[in-house]
C-alpha cells in the first residue's frame, strides 16, 4: 500500500517540476510548441521533432491582467490563458516557440488575434460539425497546413513514417489512460476522483516520456493488487458521479472537493483533460493525415453543432460507470456548454434509466466554495 | 424578535437554520408540534447567531444539550451543538411538505440565493439555485431598498402604488446604476420600487421556468411575508402561489423534522 502512496507522491511532485523539464528540453535545442486545446494534433508536432505542451489556462491569478485587454464577461479560461501570456507567468508559454490555437469559440478565436502579438500563434480553422465529408476535408487540410507551418517555423520535414510512428505512440498513451480509467468502474472505485484528477494532470506533464506512462501503468497494477488484497481506498456507499462540461484544472478542484466531501465519489471525468479526448484512438490503418482528421474532428466538444456524440458518450459512461448522478461544470460565459446543458439534462433524465443531473456554473475564483458545497451536498441528499 | 408558543416544553427535535441574513430555530415536541421558534439577525458571525439562538432556547427552558439538533443554512457548519448538518434544499423541501402537506414547487427567496425545488412523492425530484450572482435574491431587494432609502416592507408598499418603469439588467450592480439613473431622471419612488419588484418577479419566474414550471408553488424564506410579492409571483407564474405564516421558518422546521428522522 505504501507503494501506491509513493507513486501518488511522485506524480504530485512531477506537476510543479514540469516547467524544469521543458526548460531543459529547450536548453538542449528542442523546439517547444504551446497548445491550449484537445483539438491540437500532438502527433504532428511530435513528428516535427518538437515537444507539445499544454499552456497554463486554469488559474484565477492572471485574469485581472487579462481583463486589461479582454472584456470582463468572457469565459475565465480565455482570460486566464491570455493573462498568463501577457504577464509572462506561464513557464510553458515562456519557453514555447510557437502557439497553436483553434477556432473553438468566438472568444478564443478573437483572443488568438491578440495573442499572436505576444508569440507567433497558428490558428487552426476548426469546422463546426463532425458530420459530413466536407468538414472532414477541411479539417484534414487544416492539419496539413499546420504541418507546413511547423516545417517552415522549425526548419524540419515531417514525414509520413514519422506521423505513423507518433500516431502509434499517442494511441499507446491513450490506451494507458483508458485502461487506467477502468479502475473506477468497480463499486467502490479503486481510487477517488481527486486521485484520478491527479493522474490526468500528471499525464498532461508526461511530455511523451515513456517512463511517465510506465508510472501510470505501475500505479494501475499496484491499485489492482491492493484491491485484490482487500484494500478499499474509497468507502462503500458513496454516490458515483460522472463529471462533464468545460475543461477541468486546478481552480475547479473546488467542485471535485464539493462532490467528494459531501458523500460523492467521481468515477469519470468526461471533460477535456479526462476521457473525452482519449476514448477514441486514431485509426492506424488509414493514411496518417486522414486518421488524424477523423480522430480529432470526432472529439465531442460543445463547439460542434449538433453535438449528439457527447450525449451518446455521456449516456454510455453513465451506464458503464454505474453513475448515480452527472455533474456538468459550466464556466461562466461559456455559451456552448451552457446552452447544451438543456440537451444533456433532457437526454440523461429522460432516458430508460433516468440519471440525475445538475449543472454548476462557476469561474476560477474560490469565492463560491460554500455555495458549491451546498449545491453538491443537496444533490447528494437528493440522489441518496 | 422572539415568538413564544403556548404549551408545555418537552424539547425533542431542534432545527437551526443559519441564513445569510437571519438565523432561525424551531423546536418540535415529541408529538411533532412546534413548541418554540426564534429568529435573530445573523450579523457578521454565524457562530454568534447560533449561540444567540442557543441562549434563547435555554432561556425558554429547552435543554439544547439533550435535544436532537440538525443545522442547515449557509452557516450550518458553525453550529457546534448540532449533531448533523443537512443542506437547506432538503430542509426547505421537508419544511414545505410539513406546512403544505403535498407535492409542489417550493420557491425560497433567500438572502443570498434563490432556490426552486420540485417535490415529487414527498421527495426532492430536482432543484435549481441562482449561480454566483445576487440577481433575484433577497440581497438584490435589500441593495435596491437601500438605494431608495426605504425598508423592505415600505418598498413593497411603494411598488403596489407604482408602475410603468422597468429595470432591464439582471445584474445587481448594473441594476443599481439603472435605479440611480431612474432617480436622477426624476421618476417617482413608487415607480422605481415597482420596477425593482418586477425585476425579481421576472428573475424568479425564469428560474421556475427553467425548472420545468409547476402546477402550484409554495413560497418560503424571508420574503414570503410580502403579500404583494406573492400576488405578483402568482400572476407572473400563472399558477397559485401559497405561503404560510410559518413559511419563513421552513428551513429550520424542515431541519427539526429531519432531526427526528436522522437522529432517532
Amino acid at each position: 500500500m505504501h507503494d501506491v502512496e509513493a507513486l501518488f507522491e511522485d506524480m504530485r511532485g512531477a506537476i510543479p517540476a514540469g516547467p524544469v523539464k521543458i526548460k531543459e528540453a529547450a536548453d538542449s535545442g528542442k523546439k517547444v510548441v504551446g497548445c491550449y486545446c484537445a483539438y491540437t494534433p500532438f502527433e504532428v508536432i511530435r513528428a516535427a521533432g518538437a515537444v507539445p505542451v499544454s499552456l497554463c489556462s486554469t488559474s484565477d491569478k492572471p485574469i485581472a491582467a487579462g481583463e486589461e485587454h479582454l472584456p470582463r464577461n468572457l469565459c475565465p479560461l480565455i482570460k486566464s490563458s491570455y493573462g498568463f501570456a501577457l504577464t509572462d507567468t506561464c513557464p510553458y508559454f515562456h519557453f514555447c516557440d510557437l502557439v497553436i490555437g483553434e477556432t473553438t469559440c468566438d472568444g478564443k478565436k478573437k483572443m488568438y488575434e491578440l495573442l499572436d502579438r505576444l508569440r507567433p500563434t497558428h490558428v487552426m480553422q476548426l469546422p463546426q460539425t463532425y458530420f459530413g465529408a466536407d468538414a472532414l476535408n477541411v479539417w484534414r487540410a487544416e492539419i496539413e497546413r499546420l504541418a507546413r507551418r511547423l516545417e517552415a517555423e522549425l526548419g524540419v520535414t515531417i514525414t509520413e513514417d514519422g506521423l505513423r510512428r507518433e500516431i502509434k505512440k499517442r494511441n499507446e498513451e491513450r490506451r494507458v489512460m483508458q485502461d487506467f480509467y477502468e479502475l473506477s468502474k468497480p463499486d467502490p472505485p479503486l481510487l477517488s476522483g481527486r486521485e484520478l484528477h491527479l493522474v490526468n494532470e500528471f499525464f498532461k506533464v508526461s511530455f511523451g516520456d515513456a517512463r511517465a506512462m510506465d508510472t501510470i501503468r505501475e500505479l494501475e497494477t499496484k491499485l489492482r493488487e491492493n484491491w485484490e488484497a482487500g484494500e478499499r481506498r474509497v468507502p462503500a456507499g458513496r454516490r458515483r458521479i460522472v463529471v462533464t462540461g468545460c475543461p477541468t484544472g486546478k481552480s475547479l478542484e473546488k467542485v471535485f472537493d464539493a462532490i467528494e466531501e459531501n458523500g460523492g465519489v467521481i468515477v469519470a471525468f468526461e471533460n477535456c483533460g479526462g476521457l473525452k479526448p482519449n476514448y477514441e484512438p486514431a485509426d492506424e490503418t488509414l493514411p496518417p493525415y486522414e486518421a488524424l482528421a477523423v480522430k480529432y474532428l470526432g472529439i465531442p466538444c460543445s463547439c460542434m453543432s449538433p453535438n449528439t456524440k457527447r450525449l451518446d458518450l455521456l449516456e454510455t459512461l453513465a451506464g458503464e460507470y454505474k453513475a448515480d448522478g452527472v455533474v456538468d461544470i459550466i464556466l461562466q460565459a461559456c455559451h456552448t456548454y451552457s446552452v447544451e446543458s438543456f440537451l444533456v439534462r433532457e437526454r440523461l433524465t429522460g432516458g430508460k434509466r433516468s440519471v440525475p443531473y445538475i449543472p454548476v456554473e462557476t469561474d476560477y475564483s474560490q469565492s463560491d466554495t460554500e455555495q458549491l458545497s451546498t449545491r453538491m451536498g443537496a444533490f447528494m441528499e437528493m440522489i441518496a | 424578535m422572539l415568538v413564544r408558543f403556548e404549551g408545555a416544553l418537552s424539547p425533542n427535535c431542534v432545527g437551526v437554520d443559519i441564513g445569510s441574513t437571519a438565523a432561525k430555530a424551531v423546536v418540535l415536541g415529541g408529538d411533532g408540534s412546534i413548541l418554540y421558534k426564534a429568529v435573530v439577525p445573523t450579523g457578521w458571525s454565524s457562530a454568534g447567531a447560533a449561540e444567540a439562538l442557543r441562549e434563547n432556547m435555554e432561556r425558554e427552558g429547552i435543554d439544547v444539550s439533550k435535544a436532537r439538533v440538525v443545522a442547515t443554512g449557509y452557516g450550518r457548519v458553525s453550529v457546534p451543538y448540532a449533531a448533523k448538518t443537512v443542506t437547506e434544499i432538503s430542509c426547505h423541501a421537508q419544511g414545505a411538505l410539513r406546512l403544505f402537506g403535498r407535492d409542489g414547487t417550493v420557491v425560497d427567496i433567500g438572502g443570498q440565493d434563490t432556490k426552486v425545488i420540485s417535490l415529487s412523492k414527498g421527495k426532492v425530484a430536482d432543484f435549481l439555485m441562482n449561480d454566483k450572482c445576487a440577481a433575484g435574491t433577497g440581497r438584490f431587494l435589500e441593495v435596491m431598498a437601500n438605494t431608495l432609502a426605504v425598508e423592505l416592507p415600505e418598498l413593497f408598499a411603494l411598488a403596489e402604488r407604482g408602475g410603468g418603469a422597468a429595470i432591464s439588467s439582471m445584474c445587481t450592480v448594473f441594476a443599481e446604476s439603472e435605479v440611480i439613473g431612474l432617480i436622477g431622471g426624476g421618476r417617482a419612488k413608487e415607480d422605481i420600487a415597482f420596477a425593482v419588484c418586477e425585476s425579481i418577479v421576472a428573475r424568479v419566474t425564469a428560474l421556475c421556468g427553467k425548472q420545468g414550471g409547476g402546477r402550484e408553488f409554495f413560497l418560503t424564506g424571508g420574503l414570503c411575508e410580502s403579500e404583494y410579492l406573492r400576488g405578483r409571483l402568482s400572476e407572473s407564474l400563472r399558477a397559485p402561489v401559497f405561503t404560510d405564516p410559518l413559511a419563513r421558518w421552513a428551513g429550520a422546521l424542515g431541519a427539526a423534522v429531519l432531526a427526528g428522522v436522522f437522529l432517532s
